[in-house]
């Protein structure tokens, strides 16, 4: 398809402007104004409509196929959460911070203040702020409280420990808070190698930041021993929230001895993932981390909802304002339609579709842990590996057949990997249907290999040359 | 409610599968000693009952006219940018991590960076960030790799939300900010050249800056460049139809905010921020970045590009951790430009700073009060007022305009200071009123 650009016609007006109903004003001095328009399309309003429908219609989406991404928690998003932000006035972020201004914005204070309220009761910690814009955001916001910790009794100490099953965004994030990563293997089980993780613990280390269950979907029985060995020299304990939906009602991290948490409310909390974002990454901590919360808090003071003014102790602001609140609106509405047990079906639904999955197909690809698993399963095409066939020809052969594939090459310490999470939301008929395809993938890896090398064959483009993108580095139309 | 599809048979034809006598057992690899001891929460509602609760929350809000800025502004949001970002194909996927079923997000992002380059006067941008703030706290880490120094300074009319990010971010790193009081709502030069050594990494400037006044940053970078530092600043997208273009001033990364291109305010997110460079710092940009190519049959396509330097290769090694960035966000500022288009982001821009001069003119000739500063500005401007900015501000607040942002709590001795905003949303008799109460406020 054309860019937009391509499609640009001189003269031609999309948008009406209003009139002016003020006079014009004088002209900026020459050095201060815009010597030649920016080069923008100029398109009627058809165009444009017709273009980004158009251009809508090639992409895999969830309301339009399954989408087991595993990791990634693509849920349906229902329709009565989307429009529920829309009776929110919408005001401006510094409306709040003007004198007076609290009282008239008191619907959207009250819940951000809810919505905290309600993620600390399902994750078992004494305050949440929604501040952070994504999860990785919300990672980097929880090292940066735990920096703040240590430093408050002298010493920020220097290291972070994660398991190598982790996502990349943990040693990331911690490394932007300056601190120096040290990677634990996994043991032949799937967990972290406690032998490893001990040997390695000592008292410069700052955190330990786990997903539990892990990015194999499984649950790690020694998470508590974890969090004792690293109390015992006062490092605090991290949980990446990425996979909460595995224990909705079953699990608090804050039980299980975890001192600051981040969850994905574009995860578990049912937000639209929209092709990429906006995410949010509300963080969780214990009471004694409070202190050091990013500002302005919003808290509840006789009765109204109010911004804590004095935060001698705080990190600061990680954002503009108080955070994604269209999509905190969403997931305050998703937590207060489902409830308490439509949340416990939620991870029950989420395991039973998971452990399905992996009974259905362990015959046919290998399974590199082979114990129940929590809301995703892992998969590794070795087997296939065998003639040729890579994870990544299984997963183009799954678009061929109208799904999208699941993350494949993550995590990074199972070869070939192929990691499913149907999710609750997914029917067995659909899961059925999928499995039966999968099948057909493992069958054709033996009688017909380089169909798999052929494939994608039915979408707008064929397999593309990412070395060349890579090369060219052509990531702007031009001239310009 | 919970959006669970399997039936009482599903349920037992998958665990019979599976080999499992119930769901619980599913659970058997959590210990006991490990289960929530707590899972206190309201029973769920029905959509009819959600959606009574979910209004009479929202009811509580109370909406004012805003003559108010500091970063996030009530434009206009095009119809078609609802409809078509709303498209559930754009919605309800998710980073294009597969290119050939994604060719619809990695197109729209392509343009959407072709866009932001045009508009900034860049050569290259990434696929955006989160906020306008965090862009330019990545900026300043990226400007610190490229340099390899240690060194920032910061011009204090840069928003003090945006400054507060920076050394949020900054805190734990070895890195040295000096931050340079402005004078008179403008950038102190004296003071700025004092400071800037070749030990500086960077010099942060935002354009138009806080108090609204719009410079030229040409001289600024020439004196970056001479001593190695780059020139980061952060811009007011809709300023672009009519304020020359950061690149043309001789920017090395320009950042801002994407609100005010086809994001509602929303209190406040999500919006999105973008960051833009010359194609020799491409390597060093954070986030994610779309690039053309073609496939096996010659055709063009859109991929993910240079992922090396992001988090799920590079891991601790990556330019910055961000994954799930704003991309519908983004998407909608794409919307929003193409919507506007060449010629209507100049009128566009004129209207906001008609409506303002008009203000402005208003504004400043009521007794006692008078402009901070003659320099030229955009769409905000900063009165100083006979009396303390922030009682004014609360008595028009009382009668729902939002007159502007009292700048006692952000700057020493500016209580009396207060920034004007006007859109092209407010009307002139809406600023005419403005005029009136605040008159009758002093």
């Amino acid at each position: 398809m054309k860019l937009i650009f391509e499609k640009s016609v001189a003269g031609r007006r999309g948008l009406k402007l209003p009139v002016a109903d003020v006079p014009r004003a004088a002209e900026l001095p020459e050095n201060l104004a815009r010597k030649e328009p920016a080069g923008l399309p100029e398109v009627s309003e058809l165009d444009l409509v017709r273009h980004y429908t158009n251009l809508s219609r090639r992409n895999f989406s969830v309301d339009t196929n399954f989408y087991p991404l595993g990791s990634c928690t693509m849920k349906y998003n229902a329709k009565i959460i989307e429009d529920t932000t829309a009776f929110f006035a919408g005001s401006h972020p510094m409306t709040p911070l003007l004198p007076g201004g609290e009282a008239l914005t008191q619907g959207s204070l009250a819940l951000i203040h809810g919505l905290g309220g309600l993620l600390s009761e399902i994750t078992g910690m004494d305050e949440v702020t929604c501040q952070p814009l994504a999860g990785a955001h919300g990672e980097m916001t929880g090292i940066m409280l735990i920096a703040a910790y240590h430093r408050a009794k002298g010493n920020r100490k220097k290291y972070v420990i994660v398991p190598d099953s982790s996502h990349g965004t943990n040693p990331a994030s911690a490394a932007m808070v300056g601190y120096e990563i040290i990677t634990i293997p996994s043991a032949p089980y799937g967990d972290m190698d406690l032998d490893a993780f001990r040997a390695a613990m000592n008292g410069e280390v700052a955190a330990v930041m786990m997903t539990c269950p892990n990015t194999l979907g499984l649950f790690n029985p020694h998470i508590r021993e974890i969090c004792d060995i690293a109390h015992e020299h006062d490092a605090l304990m991290y949980y990446d929230g990425a996979n909460l939906n595995a224990i909705l009602g079953k699990v608090r991290p804050g039980d299980v001895g975890f001192d600051v948490i981040h969850v994905n409310l574009h995860k578990t909390f049912g937000t639209p993932h929209g092709g990429g974002g906006p995410g949010s990454g509300p963080v969780g901590v214990k009471k004694g981390l409070i202190p050091f919360l990013p500002g302005p808090r919003v808290v509840q003071q006789d009765g109204a909802f109010a911004l804590e003014r004095e935060q001698p102790e705080s990190i600061g602001r990680v954002a503009n304002f108080f955070g994604n609140f269209g999509v905190m609106a969403k997931a305050f509405a998703y937590i207060l339609m489902l409830g308490r047990e439509g949340l416990i079906e939620v991870s029950e639904q989420a395991v039973l579709n998971a452990n399905y999955m992996m009974s259905r197909l362990k015959g046919h690809f290998d399974l590199p842990y082979e114990k129940s698993c929590m809301h995703e399963c892992v998969f590794s095409a070795s087997r296939q590996l065998k003639n040729g066939v890579h994870a990544i020809d299984i997963a183009k052969y799954l678009i061929d057949r109208g799904y999208h594939p699941p993350t494949v090459y993550f995590p990074l310490n199972v070869k070939e990997a192929i990691m499913i999470e149907p999710t609750e939301t997914e029917s067995k008929e659909t899961m059925d249907a999928f499995i039966a395809v999968m099948k057909e993938a493992a069958e054709m890896a033996e009688k017909n290999p380089a169909a798999l090398h052929e494939a994608p064959v039915t979408m707008p483009v064929s397999r593309l040359d990412e070395t060349k993108a890579a090369r060219e580095q052509n990531v702007c139309f031009g001239p310009w | 409610m919970s959006f669970c599809p399997n039936t009482p048979e599903d349920v037992r034809e998958m665990l019979a599968a599976i080999g499992a006598a119930s769901v619980d057992e599913l659970f058997a690899p959590i210990p006991a000693e490990l289960r929530a001891k707590s899972f206190d929460l309201p029973e769920g509602v029905s959509e009819q009952e959600l959606r009574r609760q979910m209004q009479e929350l929202a009811r509580t809000d109370r909406t004012v006219t805003p003559f108010i800025g500091g970063g996030y502004y009530d434009h206009h949001v095009p119809a078609a940018v609802d409809h078509l970002s709303g498209r559930a194909e754009f919605y309800t996927a998710y980073t294009p991590y597969q290119p050939e079923c994604s060719q619809g997000t990695l197109q729209a992002l392509f343009e959407y960076q072709t866009a932001i380059c045009r508009l900034t006067g860049m050569e290259v941008s990434n696929a955006s960030l989160y906020d306008g703030g965090t862009a330019l706290a990545e900026a300043a880490m990226m400007a610190l790799r490229i340099t390899g120094r240690n060194r920032l300074l910061i011009d204090g009319s840069v928003s003090p939300f945006a400054r507060e990010i920076v050394r949020t971010y900054l805190r734990n790193l070895d890195v040295e900010i000096v931050e340079i009081a402005p004078k008179d709502g403008a950038i102190d030069r004296n003071a700025l050249a004092a400071h800037l050594t070749d030990r500086t990494a960077a010099v942060i400037f935002q354009n138009p800056n806080f108090f609204g006044t719009v410079e030229d940053l040409s001289d600024l970078a020439e004196a970056a460049h001479a001593k190695g530092a780059l020139l980061v600043a952060s811009v007011y997208p809709i300023s672009l139809g009519l304020v020359q273009s950061p690149g043309a001033m001789g920017a090395d990364i320009v950042v801002g905010d994407g609100q005010s291109l086809g994001n509602p305010l929303s209190f406040g997110g999500p919006s999105f921020g973008f960051i833009a460079t010359v194609k020799k710092y491409i390597r060093n940009l954070p986030g994610r970045i779309i690039g053309e190519t073609v496939d096996r049959n010659g055709r063009r396509g859109f991929v993910l590009t240079l992922q090396a330097r992001e988090q799920h290769i590079k891991r601790h090694k990556a330019t910055s951790n961000i994954c799930s960035n704003q991309s519908l966000c983004a998407l909608r500022g794409l919307l929003f430009l193409a919507s506007v288009g060449r010629e209507g982001m100049v009128e566009l821009a004129r209207l906001n700073r008609d409506k303002a001069e008009y203000a402005k003119g208003l504004l400043g000739k009521i007794k006692g009060v008078r402009l901070l500063n003659a320099a030229p500005t955009f769409n905000e401007f900063t009165l100083v007022l006979p009396g303390d900015a922030a009682a004014a501000t609360e008595r028009l607040l009382a009668k729902g305009i939002a007159a502007g942002v009292p700048l006692g709590a952000y700057y020493d001795g500016m209580a009396n200071c207060l920034v004007v905003t006007v859109t092209e949303k407010r009307s002139r008799s809406e600023i005419d009123l403005l005029a009136r109460e605040l008159e009758g406020a002093l």
